[in-house]
């Protein structure tokens, strides 16, 4: 069993061929077909990964993607055949981790979910130093001093591939490699809202970040202790 | 000059005033020699009379006079000069001259005698001949010089009086016209206060009414303007009911119109890019849902039917086909509907076309092409979307590499101050030179009957050169038949610049007609491109 997959689409085709293919690579797919029950079905089952289908009627599959987030920090990838900027960038920012554009290859779709549900493997205890923040590895926590800060594993993994390596500048088709799990240049829009959240959780002032440091025309860096 | 050329008002104004000045020129010159002519014609009159009776007075006195005197002429003359010259009349102030006549051979007669503001010179001889050839009264004009030495004009009348003892002595009446050109000289400076006052206000009346003519034209042309820079709401303001009104309500009526046609156009067109972009989003759903479906059966096909196993292949590959061609329909459908966003930064165009070789090596290899590249030492840079340059790039490629039959392709960098360009150059069939502007057509084919063979969906020229469009750069294409083709990609450095060269010709250097040595004489072709621009 490799991790339970809720999947949100009110394409039944679409999602019970899902249901077969994330079957086929050992997953457990749950399908829900109506995106007011998603939020209900979520809690139910609480799977390790949610897909969900942007264009849902009733609900806009916006809404259900930020009711999850709110209420927790699982991995969502959401499907989408929009490709206009605006709606990946306002999907993305109602907390979707990555998305995949319709149509799309079982592989290309298997390689997203595996991606985000690969854990950091089991690492010794380790502390590492960004900003003002101390990050522990191991317990996933990040901490400003004693005050905890909660973060999306998505979040959490972007944070400690910049405190790793404080010296380098990081591009975002690297982060996208490292932290996304892309082979080749993909979207890297992902990297910049995905910072924008990260900023707005983990910087005193999101607008003259100090733990997240842009180095203009190149990429992100850790800011210095 | 320009403004001459431009403005109609200016050019009317200066045609009325010169033509009135012209007319007044004219008109103000038969005017003051009228009222020359009848000031001279009055003053000659009176004059006539008043010499006439002045020789007359004279004649009497002259023949009253005591003649046992021995010096009558020297007592009597100068009091008889002196009389005559005092006594004006109505013709004015006189001056009078007594000659002697050249009748008289006496050398002790004395020569004559005249008033004091008058020289005997003053009367010009042709007179004196005329007055001694005759009797009666004889007269002319002449120049009087006072003894101030002031010149004036002057009425001079002649005629013969018998001094007893002596003969004929000529009597020269002076009459000076000095009154009749102080009238005359009156008389023009009104008329050229007058003149002038008429022609200002001539022209101040052509520029009124010329402007009452011209600002709803001028209102019109700028309306126009407007109207054609796409501010379709803009009318005319209609006032009153005469021609130039009418004028207006017709341009109002025409916009009218003309706006109601563009906006059913655009809401047809509208409507076609929203149906081809819907389409295009519906149909990405089932297929989908088909493609997993396929790559099921794809993932399975061992050891199936060989007919089974085969169907599953060709599935997979006619449904890779569709997707790509769906993709490139939204993209046109972006394109149409304006939506397209560049999204630039500064990048050195040599590097993203070395990712598009890497990318397309293995393609070009299995047609048995080489990819070389010939770019400078020296960075490239351009504000570009990248993505969308490595689209283009890789379009050209891929196109070259399916028509370079086997030939190396060469792909070129080259930067100028302002530009950067990247040519993709292939040794393939080449194209017609009608073709060169075909190519970029949607769905176009060079060859219908020539099958394709690397499946590329017939969009992706239009494609590339909607995304050299965006970028404010140029996509164009050479090639003749049999020498291969060339395609080339130029743009700005800086977004936004406009370009007006390109740092690589667009017939390359190895072309057959370069290569052969020029003649002279031979006609000179012109290459069409889809910039508009020749090159």
């Amino acid at each position: 069993m490799r991790g339970r997959v809720l999947i949100v689409d009110d394409d039944t085709a679409l999602a019970e061929m899902l249901g077969i293919v994330l079957r086929g690579e050992g997953y457990e797919p749950t399908l829900c077909a109506d995106g007011g029950q998603a939020l209900a079905m979520f809690r139910e089952h609480k799977p390790d990964l949610v897909l969900l289908d942007l264009m849902l009627p009733g609900t806009d599959g916006i809404d259900v993607c930020r009711a999850i987030r709110a209420e927790s920090g699982v991995p969502i990838v959401m499907l989408t055949a929009k490709t206009d900027t605006v709606d990946i960038v306002v999907g993305l920012e109602s907390g979707a981790d990555d998305y995949v554009l319709k149509p799309f290859k079982p592989k290309e779709l298997v390689a997203r979910i595996r991606a985000r549900l690969r854990r950091t493997e089991e690492s010794p205890q380790e502390l590492l130093e960004i900003g003002d923040l101390m990050i522990d590895v191991a317990g996933h926590s990040v901490k400003r001093g004693e005050v905890p800060i909660a973060l999306t594993p998505l979040e959490f993994d972007l944070l400690v591939a910049l405190a790793r390596k404080p010296w380098q500048v990081f591009t975002r088709e690297v982060l996208l490699e490292q932290v996304w799990g892309y082979r080749h240049a993909a979207d890297t829009r992902l990297v910049n809202v995905h910072v924008q959240r990260l900023r707005s959780k983990v910087e005193r002032d999101p607008e003259n970040p100090e733990v997240v440091v842009t180095v203009r025309g190149v990429g992100y860096k850790a800011g210095q202790v | 000059m320009a403004l001459w050329r431009r403005s109609l008002q200016l050019r009317v104004v200066t045609t009325t005033t010169l033509c009135s000045l012209l007319a007044i020129a004219v008109l103000g010159n038969v005017l003051i020699s009228q009222v020359r002519d009848g000031l001279l014609r009055t003053k000659v009159a009176s004059s006539l009379d008043e010499a006439a009776n002045g020789a007359r007075t004279s004649q009497e006195a002259l023949d009253s006079a005591d003649r046992s005197a021995p010096d009558v002429f020297d007592t009597l003359v100068p009091d008889l000069v002196r009389q005559l010259s005092r006594g004006g009349g109505s013709a004015g102030t006189r001056e009078v001259v007594l000659q002697r006549g050249s009748g008289i051979s006496d050398p002790r007669a004395p020569l004559g005698r005249s008033s004091f503001g008058v020289d005997v010179r003053d009367v010009p001889a042709s007179l004196s001949a005329k007055v001694e050839s005759g009797t009666g009264q004889r007269w002319t004009y002449t120049v009087l010089t006072r003894p101030s030495g002031q010149q004036v004009s002057a009425l001079v009348i002649g005629s013969q009086v018998v001094v007893p003892e002596i003969g004929s002595y000529d009597l020269y009446f002076l009459f000076p016209l000095d009154k009749e050109a102080t009238t005359l000289a009156l008389v023009r400076n009104a008329l050229l206060l007058a003149a002038f006052g008429l022609v200002i206000l001539v022209g101040g009346i052509a520029w009124l009414v010329t402007r009452q003519v011209v600002t709803p034209v001028r209102m019109a042309a700028r309306i126009a303007e407007r109207l054609a820079a796409g501010r379709l709401e803009e009318r005319m303001r209609v006032r009153g009911e005469d021609d130039l009104a009418r004028l207006a309500a017709s341009f109002n009526r025409m916009a009218t119109s003309l706006q109601r046609q563009i906006r059913q156009l655009e809401d047809l067109s509208r409507v076609q890019r929203r149906f081809v972009s819907d389409v295009s989003h519906e149909l990405r759903t089932p297929l989908t849902t088909v493609r997993m479906a396929a790559d099921v059966l794809h993932d399975a096909r061992a050891g199936m039917d060989p007919a089974v196993e085969r169907s599953a292949e060709i599935l997979q590959a006619q449904l890779d086909r569709f997707e790509a061609l769906l993709a490139d329909l939204l993209e046109i459908s972006r394109y149409d509907a304006g939506a397209a966003v560049l999204e630039t930064e500064p990048t050195d165009l040599r590097i993203v076309v070395r990712h598009v070789i890497d990318a397309m090596e293995t393609l070009a290899d299995r047609r048995g092409s080489v990819l070389v590249l010939e770019a400078p030492d020296t960075a490239c840079i351009a504000d570009v979307d990248q993505r969308r340059i490595q689209r283009v790039l890789r379009n050209l490629v891929a196109n070259a590499v399916e028509h370079g039959e086997g030939e190396p392709i060469v792909i070129r960098v080259a930067a100028d101050d302002l530009a950067v360009a990247v040519a993709v150059r292939d040794h393939g069939v080449g194209l017609a030179p009608t073709d060169v502007s075909m190519v970029f057509n949607r769905f176009w084919r060079a060859d219908p009957a020539r099958a394709r063979t690397t499946g590329g969906t017939g969009l992706g020229l239009s494609i590339a050169l909607e995304d050299a469009h965006l970028h404010g750069g140029w996509l164009q294409a050479w090639g003749e038949p049999g020498d291969g083709c060339q395609f080339r990609l130029t743009v700005p450095r800086v977004l936004g610049a406009e370009l007006d060269g390109s740092p690589i010709p667009l017939e390359p250097s190895d072309s057959r007609r370069r290569r052969a040595p020029v003649t002279a004489g031979q006609p000179y072709r012109r290459i069409r491109t889809p910039g508009g621009v020749d090159v």
